[in-house]
């Protein structure tokens, strides 16, 4: 049995009696943006949904700049600038119509109190360290969800020790996790870290496995009887088979690590921006709210928008596909 | 890469472009491969092979000699285990009993011995068409560089040079299989195992390409081992056509094909020719009729 597995793996060999010409299905990233606006769970739903090429395609807007007409950069434009206005004559006029914006300043406040804040030390400092956790656990999120999903990819046995795991934690919403990590882990900046990580890490981790997975077998009876072995036909078929999964895990990965920081940063920290728009509600400075909430909407859609352009030159091959 | 000292001089090759005066180390293939290969290299042996998956045997004791040099065509019914027999020659498969070998060497495992050109979608589609056609010479330990002219002499000869950098993507199925069969030679094998590698493709194009395969292959003197239900295909190409029939598979004809080489167009319609046809239509019908029947009686 030995040597038959030198030959190729079961999971091989089940393919090579059946569906031997299967369309591998492309993920895209198009599905990534909803990532920002939805809970982990809902990230997650779109990451098994990738694996159905039916779901509709959600309408782009930072993934294509650069490549739609200017008039539909207008229409966007003018979408914000509507908002805008009808919040602000919502809010001046004390609306109080199922939902109550009497408490809710209005932009011109709101930007007076941006022009302050721009002027502190401290706001910057605040941005800064979520930035700096979202690295961090990002960057710890990234290597382990990736290299654990090639190996789950690849190995029965590994795959089927991990999968209960992934499967029982993954649900749990990073909120839960909080009184656990304080016990834990030895600083709060750990648990936030640790939480981040963990939010990030199961996105990244199935969009990993799926790619592997996905690997169709000629691909590697091709590897194989061209003479490489198991490591070039990881480094040279595996890895670049699965990398459009891989990173629009990393995409939705990363919203949801936004997601799971801000829920720290909520309950523990000192800084972040998390911290500072909770603050703001305990202080009864109902601008910096709508502040905070703002950048964290700008910078996790920047930070998404930065793993998909650092990705694009890896998938070249792809606009070649039809 | 012994197997580069084989390319002889210029030569107007195929159907490839001529020389462009690009720094090319390599010198072009040439068709010195004939004496030199058809002589010792590429004998296959299969003796007794059964290949049972599970109680649903896909090939049942099969026997087949075939000789250096030799265009063989296993043609049969889609499903009869003609893909799976080959497979064994492959090494993907290992038989449940019997043995595959080639030139005295059994078969374990996959190898750069044995080229595969399969029926589509097998070139890498996130490696340019000259990164597709390097890979073997690069898993043979060439340099980076010198996989890479060797994958460029061997583009030209397929006549692809212009789309070296290009993604697979991009290519019709015919320019697909022409890379294909670039890639599968690029190492230089003894075997060149082809499972219906143009079934995909239109009628013209298929024709075409068969053409170019055999010049090829007279070229190389490689041994061909061409798997396909096409009877016409069958017969236009190969040496010899082994016929296989369906459940279980069984070897249940060896037709020597009497038409000289090269083969053309014209020779499609010689009394030789006809009669070949005929005589595998007739096996085959039988054979199919027979399942057939069987396959009544069953439900």
């Amino acid at each position: 049995m030995e040597s038959n597995a030198a030959a190729l793996t079961e999971r091989e060999a089940a393919g090579l009696v059946e569906a031997e010409g299967s369309e591998t299905s492309r993920t895209s990233l198009r599905e990534v943006e909803l990532s920002t606006e939805a809970g982990p769970g809902d990230a997650i739903r779109l990451a098994e949904a990738m694996e159905d090429d039916t779901i509709p395609h959600f309408d782009k807007f930072l993934g294509h700049l650069g490549t739609l007409p200017w008039d539909r950069y207008g229409v966007r434009l003018g979408a914000i600038v509507g908002a805008v206005i009808l919040w602000h004559v919502l809010s001046v006029n004390h609306v109080d119509m199922l939902i109550n914006f009497a408490n809710i300043p209005n932009p011109v406040v709101v930007g007076d109190q941006l022009v302050f804040l721009l002027g502190t030390s401290e706001f910057y400092r605040h941005i800064l360290v979520s930035l700096e956790r979202i690295a961090i656990s990002f960057g710890i999120a990234a290597v382990l969800g990736i290299f654990i999903g090639i190996i789950m990819g690849r190995s029965r046995i590994f795959s089927d020790i991990m999968m209960p795991y992934i499967e029982i934690l993954r649900p749990i919403p990073a909120v839960a996790w909080i009184p656990m990590a304080i016990l834990m882990l030895p600083t709060e900046e750990a648990s936030i870290i640790y939480i981040t990580t963990l939010g990030a890490f199961f996105p990244i981790v199935l969009s990993t496995l799926h790619g592997v997975e996905q690997t169709s077998g000629v691909y590697i009876r091709a590897a194989q009887s061209l003479g490489a072995g198991r490591i070039a036909i990881m480094r040279h078929v595996v890895l670049p088979g699965a990398l459009p999964s891989i990173m629009s895990g990393l995409a939705i990965g990363m919203g949801v690590a936004w997601f799971s920081l801000l829920a720290g940063e909520i309950i523990s920290g000192q800084y972040g921006i998390g911290y500072f728009t909770w603050n703001a509600y305990s202080l009864v400075e109902y601008e910096s709210i709508v502040i905070g909430m703002l950048i964290i909407g700008g910078l996790g859609t920047l930070s998404t928008w930065l793993v998909k352009q650092a990705s694009k030159p890896a998938l070249r091959w792809q606009e070649s596909e039809t | 890469m012994s197997g580069i000292e084989y390319a002889a001089a210029e030569s107007g090759m195929g159907m490839g472009t001529e020389g462009d005066g690009e720094a090319n180390t390599l010198p072009p293939l040439g068709k010195t491969h004939t004496t030199q290969l058809k002589a010792d290299k590429g004998q296959v042996t299969i003796e007794g092979v059964t290949v049972d998956f599970g109680g649903n045997v896909a090939v049942d004791d099969a026997t087949l000699e075939i000789r250096p040099g030799e265009f063989l065509c296993l043609l049969g019914p889609s499903g009869c285990g003609k893909s799976t027999l080959m497979n064994t020659v492959a090494g993907f498969v290992r038989p449940t009993a019997g043995c595959v070998s080639v030139d005295g060497v059994q078969v374990e495992q996959p190898g750069l011995d044995r080229g595969m050109v399969f029926q589509q979608h097998s070139l890498f589609p996130w490696k340019t068409v000259c990164d597709n056609v390097a890979f073997g010479p690069l898993m043979a330990n060439l340099g980076k560089d010198q996989a890479r002219a060797t994958a460029r002499s061997f583009l030209e000869m397929v006549g692809l040079s212009g789309y070296e950098n290009r993604y697979p993507g991009v290519l019709s199925g015919g320019m697909k299989q022409r890379v294909g069969i670039a890639r599968a030679l690029a190492n230089y094998p003894k075997v060149l195992l082809m499972d219906e590698p143009f079934g995909a493709l239109d009628a013209q194009t298929r024709l075409v390409m068969q053409e170019n395969l055999l010049q090829i292959w007279s070229e190389f003197g490689i041994t061909v081992i061409f798997v396909t239900h096409d009877i016409d295909e069958a017969v236009f190409l190969a040496d010899r056509v082994v016929i296989m029939s369906a459940s279980p598979g069984r070897l249940i004809a060896d037709l020597p094909v009497e038409l000289e080489r090269p083969r053309s167009l014209a020779m499609t319609t010689s009394d030789v020719y006809i009669r070949t046809k005929q005589r595998c239509m007739e096996l085959i019908r039988t054979e199919s009729k027979r399942a057939f029947d069987q396959q009544r009686s069953v439900a």
